[in-house]
Order: C-alpha cells, then sequence, then structure tokens
C-alpha cells in the first residue's frame, strides 16, 4: 500500500527519544523534566508500532496500549509529587532537593 | 504517503524541539500537544488508526489536561521564566548535546548500513487489536489495571496536605 522503508519511522522514533533525553539532561525544572519523560515514552511506543507494522501483527499496539496505561499512573504520582516538592520547598528547581541525600 | 510521513515527522521533530528549548511550561505544553497530534498523524500512515486515537484522546487529551492543571496550580509566573533563562546556559547543554548527537549518528551508522524491506502497512482495528488484548494479553491488562490502581492511590496520598498546626508556639516547636 505504502512505500515507507522501515527504518524511517525508527530512525524518528530514535531522534524523538533522544530530543528527550537531551531535555531530561538539560532542564532543571522538574516539570519540564516530567514533560521529557513524556516525551521518550511516546518515543518507545511509536517504536513498537513500527515493530507491529514490520511483522505485520497487533501485537505492537497492544504493546503501546500498555505504555499509554504506564504513562498515566506515572504521570499522576509524578505531578502529586511535584505539587507535594512545591509546598515544601517553595521551587520547581531539582537541585534543591540534592538536599535529600544522606 | 511517503511525503505525508515525511512532513509529519518533520512537525513532531520540530515542535519537540520547541518543547525542550521553551521557558514558559504552558508554551511548551501547546507544542507538546502538536508533536503528540503529529505522532498520531504517523500511528495513522502506520496503519494502527485506533492506536492514533488513543494518542489523541489520552495522551493529548487527559495527560496535557493533567499538566496543566497542576501548572494551574503552582501559578508560575514571569519571574519563573526569567529563572530559567538562567539556568539555559550553553555550558548546560553543550555536554548533553554532544552525548547525543554521537548516540544519533551512531543509529543513523546502523540503520543505514543494513537493507531494509519497505513496509507493507496491514490497517489493524480496534476489533483486531481488542482480539489480541483479551486473549493472550490478559495477564499484562490485569497488571496494568493493578498498576493504575496504584497509582490512583499514590496519587491520591502524595497529594493529601499536610496537617496545619495553627498555634503559634506548636509551631516553633514543630519546625
Amino acid at each position: 500500500m505504502s512505500g515507507i522503508p522501515e527504518q524511517y519511522p525508527l530512525f524518528l522514533a530514535v531522534l524523538l527519544f533522544l530530543l528527550g533525553l537531551t531535555g531530561l539532561l538539560v532542564r532543571r525544572n522538574i516539570v519540564f523534566m516530567l514533560l521529557s519523560i513524556e516525551i521518550m515514552l511516546n518515543a518507545a511506543g511509536l517504536a513498537f508500532v513500527v515493530a507491529g507494522a514490520r511483522w505485520s501483527q497487533p501485537d505492537g499496539q497492544v504493546m503501546f496500549i500498555f505504555i499509554l496505561t504506564m504513562a498515566a499512573a506515572e504521570v499522576a504520582v509524578g505531578l502529586a509529587l511535584i505539587l507535594q516538592i512545591y509546598q515544601r520547598f517553595k521551587s520547581l528547581d531539582s537541585d534543591v532537593l540534592s538536599k535529600m541525600r544522606g | 504517503m511517503q511525503i505525508t510521513f515525511f512532513i509529519t515527522a518533520l512537525i513532531a521533530v520540530i515542535s519537540t524541539i520547541m518543547v525542550i528549548t521553551r521557558l514558559n511550561a504552558v508554551h511548551a505544553l501547546i507544542y507538546l500537544i502538536v508533536s503528540l497530534l503529529s505522532v498520531a498523524v504517523i500511528f495513522f500512515i502506520l496503519g494502527a488508526p485506533f492506536i492514533a486515537a488513543l494518542e489523541v484522546i489520552v495522551y493529548a487529551g487527559a495527560i496535557m489536561v493533567l499538566f496543566i492543571f497542576v501548572i494551574m496550580m503552582l501559578n508560575l509566573g514571569a519571574a519563573a521564566s526569567q529563572q530559567e533563562r538562567t539556568w539555559l546556559t550553553p555550558g548546560i547543554w553543550v555536554g548533553p548535546g554532544i552525548l547525543v548527537v554521537i548516540l544519533l549518528s551512531e543509529v543513523i551508522y546502523i540503520l543505514a548500513n543494513s537493507d531494509h524491506p519497505k513496509l507493507n502497512v496491514v490497517v489493524f482495528g480496534p476489533k483486531e487489536v481488542g482480539i489480541s488484548l483479551f486473549g493472550p494479553y490478559l495477564l499484562g491488562v490485569e497488571m496494568a489495571a493493578m498498576l493504575l490502581l496504584a497509582g490512583i492511590i499514590g496519587a491520591f496520598h502524595l497529594s493529601k496536605r499536610k496537617k496545619q498546626i495553627v498555634h503559634r508556639f506548636l509551631k516553633e516547636v514543630s519546625e
């Protein structure tokens, strides 16, 4: 039907994953770090769907649904943690939390 | 079909770059929604219309609304984006940038030096995905349900506010 060589969508998934990784490493605001984790999870799901399309199986799409569930649970807990951190430290700087180290 | 894919991929990459470079959190969220929508279009091109719909509804809908609620509760103003500007100096992003470019060039090398067939896209609708989800992957569905329950309980427990002590002597003692 369509003539997309299989490495192009995989390449896009890698590019999005690495952009998310860069955001995670570069930013110090915790909200942006959580957004970068969302980008990386989405890219991993894209790789699963590409693999499913490569072998003409629906399993890749099932895996994406599991990743979606995991991302939703992770975001709920992560945002609750961010609210707690902001109430306690009055800052979203991740370096402020380094006083937690033993 | 191929030109559609390339345009959508370009939009996804550009909007993701905008996400990680914005200073204001709400601007970053809007660019992230654009990025998620373009990834949904790519899912549609790859023959996964059900996943494309889920991406729009759950990711761009529900999860982004959660982020917007939290950013509204945090009430970050112009001072926060000024602070972000001082954090995003070149000294911070050059190191991770170089490492990521090395990783990317490795992947380009691997993908370019192996031969790949073209994808023959077979469209799998909700029916096939559902049969697979509730057939061989039933245990995974139940584990996902437990994970969501744990997420609900965790978010509820973490978002409870600490009990405020109003008496000033008690407050001094507790600090």
